[in-house]
């Protein structure tokens, strides 16, 4: 099998986030960057499957951004991936999910895999669009928030069961298909040292527009149909209110403010 | 700390860092209190390369070095100073000497054990009458044939209940102090050998410190590390290396002070505001923070100079004064800030104010590092 897991590189979720001096945009300053969390669902599952298998199953870890990408695909080799494809190209800045997708699609198209995993979203911009986005235009199917996954004997069915309002849902799939990965699919390894001196050796492929059968206003800002007008702080918390005296007397006056300060009621 | 790393020193770093706070510091404080080593952690810190990070791939281990180590080292002791010791002895104390000085076959032997965590090892230098005197040593091994017989008392030896593999002074010539010494390999499985009086220790509680006796202990000459009589050069060498590591675990507790403070500082009120507004908090606070970034260029310079093959006696002797000295600091202002609360087991500032201590005693004490740095800055004084 071939598997393709999809890495990107987010703020550390204990990152204290600034919109930048443009109002559309985030400052990097002092932000650290780690592989999405989901997307660490993906590689793990994308290595037990391979693990599991005992073939000649490969697992290729494909990341687009800037050049902080690279260490993220650095410590997806590092937790044992074969193969790394960094997509970066200045044509490619500004791109919504939709254009982004249609770049990545095009990179994992001659790639020719029977599995795509990707994180269930990106908790950067959470918008979870690429990954379905991508099985769309490899025209292949998908199962979103996935929380168990197998693959059967004849590595062509995949069925998976995916969280969805109330309960469960069990889908099956023809391979190829794609999967985004939810919390408690697995538990992701650490890279080992060993494996990380081992993808120091491995060279990450680097993918540009020139590589790929798209015309640059088909990518990037300029293949976007969506712009981010501007960023704004969540509003601050105001100040909580305690209500003293007995039982009654707290309720009696939860209600008035209810009605009174908050018009709720 | 802004520091020029390399991809691959980010990817150690953030590897051992990932692992100290998901997996080695939410049990730290009960592991401390109750005493218990860690064996299960050990063990998997030997599955992911953390034991063998001295060790060349061709005996197990990932040759990462020195430098790779002490980011690493700063990041499991943050954690758990004990988890520290333990992974600090064996790479530093156990590996790197057998990788120095030992034999081909004892290499083969005992290197892709040690650096997999399936063995863990001890050094075993202080007895109960020799110390900072660390030549004064009296455990004998006499010559017997192909082998030497051991007898004598070795003192706090770190990690000696667990240890498989034991690196051990003898004296096989009382004629001579220093070159009368020869340091042997030795198992714990052999006849002879035991685990005497385990000592209850200030801090460090997750570790075990422990006397260890050996009795008419026979022990072939092929165990022999280097050659006879040069056990104290073998072990003045090792103890080079295993103070960076030293002053990487004081840097390691000294940042968990500074991590606790600061989070202290901004969530506790008093007279009505945080207490990080008080600049008596806050200078405390940047005091803290600048002998951490200080004590870590030490370290930094210390293993970079050891990994380039140039002398590092000195600097190593520097970084394990300073940072230790330090990281007493830090925990005794983190104890400050904390005010009654730092003096309670309830927060972990107790636990690092009581594991810092060590590191201004062990592996040379500071008064040992200030007489090995007075001696290279007294050259032509002899």
């Amino acid at each position: 099998m071939k598997i393709v897991v999809l890495v990107k590189s987010v703020p550390d979720t204990e990152s204290k986030i600034k919109i930048g001096a443009d109002g559309t945009s985030i400052d990097p300053q002092g932000l650290k960057f780690i592989m999405n969390p989901y997307d660490e669902f993906a590689v793990e599952e994308g290595l037990r499957i391979k693990e599991r298998l005992k073939d000649d199953t490969t697992v290729v870890a494909v990341s687009m951004g800037p050049e902080r990408a690279v260490e993220v695909l650095r410590t997806a080799l590092a937790m044992g991936a074969d193969d790394a494809i960094h997509v970066s190209d200045p044509a490619f800045e500004g791109g919504d999910a939709q254009a982004n997708a249609r770049v990545l699609a095009e990179v994992i198209r001659p790639l020719s895999p029977d599995l795509i995993l990707g994180g269930k979203q990106a908790i950067d911009y959470d918008a979870a669009q690429v990954c379905p986005a991508i099985a769309e235009y490899l025209g292949m199917p998908q199962a979103l928030i996935v929380s168990e996954l197998k693959i059967s004997d004849d590595k062509k069915v995949a069925t998976a069961r995916r969280r969805v309002e109330g309960g469960d849902e069990m889908v099956e799939m023809t391979l190829p298909a794609l999967v985004t990965c939810e919390k408690g699919l697995n538990e992701p390894r650490y890279a080992s040292l060993p494996g990380i001196m081992k993808a120091k050796k491995k060279e990450i492929k680097k993918v540009g527009l020139a590589d790929l059968p798209l015309k640059a206003e088909s990518v990037g800002a300029a293949g976007s149909k969506t712009k981010v007008v501007k960023y704004h702080n969540l509003p601050e918390r105001p100040p909580v209110k305690m209500i003293a005296g007995d039982a009654a007397a707290q309720a009696a006056e939860l209600v008035r403010l209810l009605r009174e300060e908050a018009k709720v009621i | 700390m802004q520091f020029p790393l390399t991809e691959e020193q980010r990817l150690i770093q953030t590897t051992a860092r990932e692992f100290a706070d998901n997996e080695i510091a939410p049990v730290a404080d009960k592991h401390n209190r109750e005493g218990v080593f860690p064996a299960d952690l050990v063990k998997r810190m030997g599955q992911l390369g953390f034991l063998g990070m001295l060790v060349p791939e061709t005996y197990g281990g990932n040759g990462i070095g020195n430098f790779g180590l002490v980011l690493a080292l700063e990041e499991v002791n943050r954690a758990c100073a004990s988890t520290g010791v333990t992974m600090s002895v064996q790479n530093s104390l156990v590996c790197a000497p057998i990788v120095h000085f030992g034999s081909a076959a004892l290499k083969k032997k005992y290197l892709p054990k040690l650096a997999s965590g399936e063995f863990l090892g001890a050094y075993a230098l202080s007895e109960p009458g020799s110390g900072s005197d660390a030549a004064g040593l009296v455990a004998s091994a006499v010559k017997d044939g192909d082998s030497f017989v051991l007898n004598g008392t070795k003192n706090f030896i770190t990690t000696g209940a667990e240890a498989d593999v034991v690196i051990a002074m003898l004296r096989t010539d009382p004629s001579h102090k220093t070159r009368g010494i020869t340091a042997f390999i030795v198992e714990s499985g052999w006849e002879g050998f035991a685990v005497g009086k385990k000592e209850d220790k200030l801090g460090l509680r997750s570790s075990s410190t422990v006397q260890l006796v050996f009795e008419d202990m026979r022990v072939p000459a092929a165990n022999i590390l280097g050659e006879v009589g040069i056990g104290f050069k073998i072990a003045m060498h090792t103890l080079d290396g295993g103070r960076i590591g030293i002053a990487a675990q004081a840097v390691g507790i000294a940042q968990a002070c500074l991590d606790a403070s600061v989070k202290y500082a901004e969530e506790r009120e008093a007279f009505d505001q945080q207490i990080g507004k008080f600049q008596a908090i806050q200078f405390k606070l940047a005091n803290m923070a600048t002998k951490i970034e200080a004590s870590r260029l030490l370290v930094y310079n210390a293993a970079r100079l050891k990994d380039a093959g140039q002398p590092h006696g000195k600097e190593a002797a520097m970084a394990k004064l300073f940072a230790s000295e330090a990281s007493n600091d830090a925990a005794r202002e983190a104890v400050q800030i904390h005010g009654g609360a730092g003096y309670l087991e309830d927060f972990s500032v107790e636990r690092y104010f009581r594991d810092a201590r060590i590191t201004e005693i062990y592996e040379g004490t500071s008064e040992i590092q200030r007489i090995v740095i007075a001696r290279h800055v007294l050259k032509n004084l002899r």
